[in-house]
């Protein structure tokens, strides 16, 4: 026979059974709790999310998925809880009790981030090449040559045209800002990628190419993502898994056909019957 | 006994014009400056017969180191002779009994606006530069508190993207003064408007550099033999003006820092900006028995 499988030389290969490994989660978050005043944003929420997959968090505007978001980003500490994430080398610590340079430096190497609002991601004045560059400099390069090898790559990768890499973020437009905050966010390979309601505000077509980019990168990168939105089409078009909120707490989650297609609670059920 | 037996004698002002109580303080300031070199301690200010902004920072702590014995030199942008240096001068030699000299070799306390002298300082000496702005994240973070957190975690990667955007936009890095330098590997100061000529003249220094700023109340050092060095990055080394080959057209002497005077004819002639290393070279080269002290360049280039 002339396949290379047949021909006697690797038959141990053949016959090996294939092995089930368990995936142990990437990010671990428990008990999460925050009050504002009076509201309570958060209600002791648990959220797991596994190596390479991304989990899709929807609820209406207060359902607290973005306050959410901005703990696993580490910009804010909860009243109570615990977070985990699985990092080569690292000990597993709470990451709530790492101080202020700990949690730079983490977010700095680990933990990239897309916002809605470009300005709060982006320097405006600076050039978009700039802006990645920057995350490279808090990460400790030096090299002016490496700096800008890394950014073309890193916007390249992003589907910005190199042609525009040196011109300001505020001369874009939304999509090509999304995408210039997408280049900084996945410019050190971050073990996780925040997206934070990243195609809000643009228009239907920009929206797919800025989704058709995400995709592309989770597919060659097997980027771990954790993605707001309160558009469930966004969510159905990216997610694995779905989490829905409500007034600070976890209805439901599953996978996300089953979240569309056979919604249990009440709440998520009105969802997406009001999508659809 | 009568009353004026027990009190002592009436005088216009204090020595060295300030209080003892603010001396106490800017020389306590001062300590915790140099125990943390590059690191800016806040203080408070005084006011002194001169406005904000011509060098209240630097004649305050110079006021604060005087003694009888003290020799003091003032110079601005290079020159002893300008009014505000000369005006600066006079007030130390008045209130605190200090002899003037224009002679860097004979000073022990150098206030300086923008220059650092080209004769090598000495560790009997101290050098006090008047700061305008002292705070180096001021072009990145107008918030002070939070400029005051990035210095705490060394957060210094916006300054190297100034530098970066100036090299994408011109090709060259464009910071001509003021040029953000690593202190001891720990804080980055500005180094006062000095030119980058003379920003490695405080790197391992044998002198002690006390920076001041009377208007933002902040003191930093740069103790002796602590490192300074620029902002860089690993394939753009740090540059210095080009004057290597300038020679000044009163002294004849080449390979320093010089001044541009623009002729009506579009050319231009140099001229030493430290104004007394060139009458000491004029001086010198007539016969008379001038010692000229050890310069930091030698043929235009550090050692």
């Amino acid at each position: 026979m002339a396949d290379a499988f047949f021909d006697g030389r690797t038959p141990a290969i053949r016959h090996r059974p294939p092995r089930l490994m368990t995936a142990a989660p990437i990010l671990t978050m428990g008990g999460i709790s925050r009050t504002y005043g009076d509201v309570q944003a958060l209600r002791s929420v648990d959220v797991i999310v596994y190596p390479g997959e991304v989990l899709g968090i929807v609820g209406e505007s207060g359902s607290g998925k973005s306050t959410l978001l901005r703990m696993m980003n580490l910009e804010d500490t909860p009243d109570a809880g615990t977070y985990h994430l699985a990092l080569p080398g690292r000990v597993d610590d709470n990451l709530f009790t790492l101080d202020r340079f700990q949690r730079r430096m983490l977010r700095a190497h680990h933990i990239g981030i897309v916002y809605q609002n470009p300005h709060l991601g982006l320097l405006m004045k600076h050039s978009s090449s700039g802006n990645v560059a920057e995350r490279l400099l808090i990460a400790g390069e030096r090299n002016f040559a490496a700096l800008r090898q890394r950014a073309r790559e890193a916007l390249d990768a992003s589907e910005f045209p190199l042609t525009r890499m040196d011109a300001r973020p505020s001369e874009l437009s939304g999509g090509m800002q999304q995408r210039v905050q997408l280049a900084k966010a996945i410019a050190l390979e971050p073990a996780l990628l925040l997206l934070d309601e990243p195609t809000t505000g643009l228009d239907v077509s920009v929206q797919a190419l800025v989704l058709d980019t995400l995709k592309t990168l989770q597919r060659d990168r097997n980027i771990t993502m954790v993605l707001v939105s309160h558009d469930l089409g966004v969510i159905r078009t990216m997610a694995d898994r779905v989490m829905v909120m409500r007034s600070g707490e976890v209805v439901e989650q599953g996978l996300a056909d089953q979240i569309f297609q056979d919604p249990q609670h009440a709440y998520t059920q009105q969802l997406v019957h009001a999508k659809l | 006994m009568k009353i004026n037996e027990l009190t002592k004698p009436w005088s216009a002002f204090n020595y060295g014009f300030l209080d003892e109580s603010a001396k106490r303080e800017i020389r306590r300031r001062t300590l915790k400056a140099v125990a943390i070199p590059g690191y800016q301690v806040p203080y408070a200010s005084r006011d002194v017969p001169i406005a904000r902004g011509w060098g209240t920072g630097g004649l305050q702590v110079t006021l604060t180191l005087l003694k009888p014995d003290s020799v003091v030199k003032v110079i601005d942008q290079g020159a002893d002779d300008s009014v505000n240096a000369s005006s600066i001068r006079k007030f130390l030699a008045k209130v605190g009994g200090a002899t003037e000299t224009s002679d860097t070799t004979e000073a022990t306390i150098i206030q300086s606006r923008h220059r650092i002298p080209e004769e090598k300082l000495r560790e009997d000496q101290i050098l006090v530069l008047q700061v305008p702005n002292p705070e180096p994240l001021r072009p990145v973070q107008p918030d002070m508190s939070i400029a005051r957190e990035m210095h705490g975690d060394a957060d210094y990667g916006q300054l190297w993207l100034i530098l970066y955007e100036q090299l994408v936009r011109s090709g060259r890095i464009m910071q001509g003064s003021s040029y953000p330098s690593m202190v001891n590997g720990r804080h980055v100061m500005t180094p006062s408007p000095i030119p980058r000529w003379d920003v490695p003249k405080l790197n391992q220094a044998d002198h002690l550099t006390i920076l001041s700023a009377g208007r933002e109340k902040r003191i930093f050092a740069v103790p002796p033999h602590t490192s300074v060095e620029p902002l860089v990055f690993d394939d753009v080394p740090y540059r210095v003006e080009d004057h290597q080959d300038k020679t000044c057209y009163r002294s004849g002497v080449e390979g320093f820092f010089m001044n541009e005077l623009p002729q009506d004819d579009g050319s231009s002639l140099y001229e030493l900006s430290d104004s007394h290393f060139g009458i000491k070279s004029i001086r010198k080269a007539e016969g008379e028995p001038v010692t000229l002290g050890e310069t930091w360049y030698k043929n235009g280039r550090m050692e």
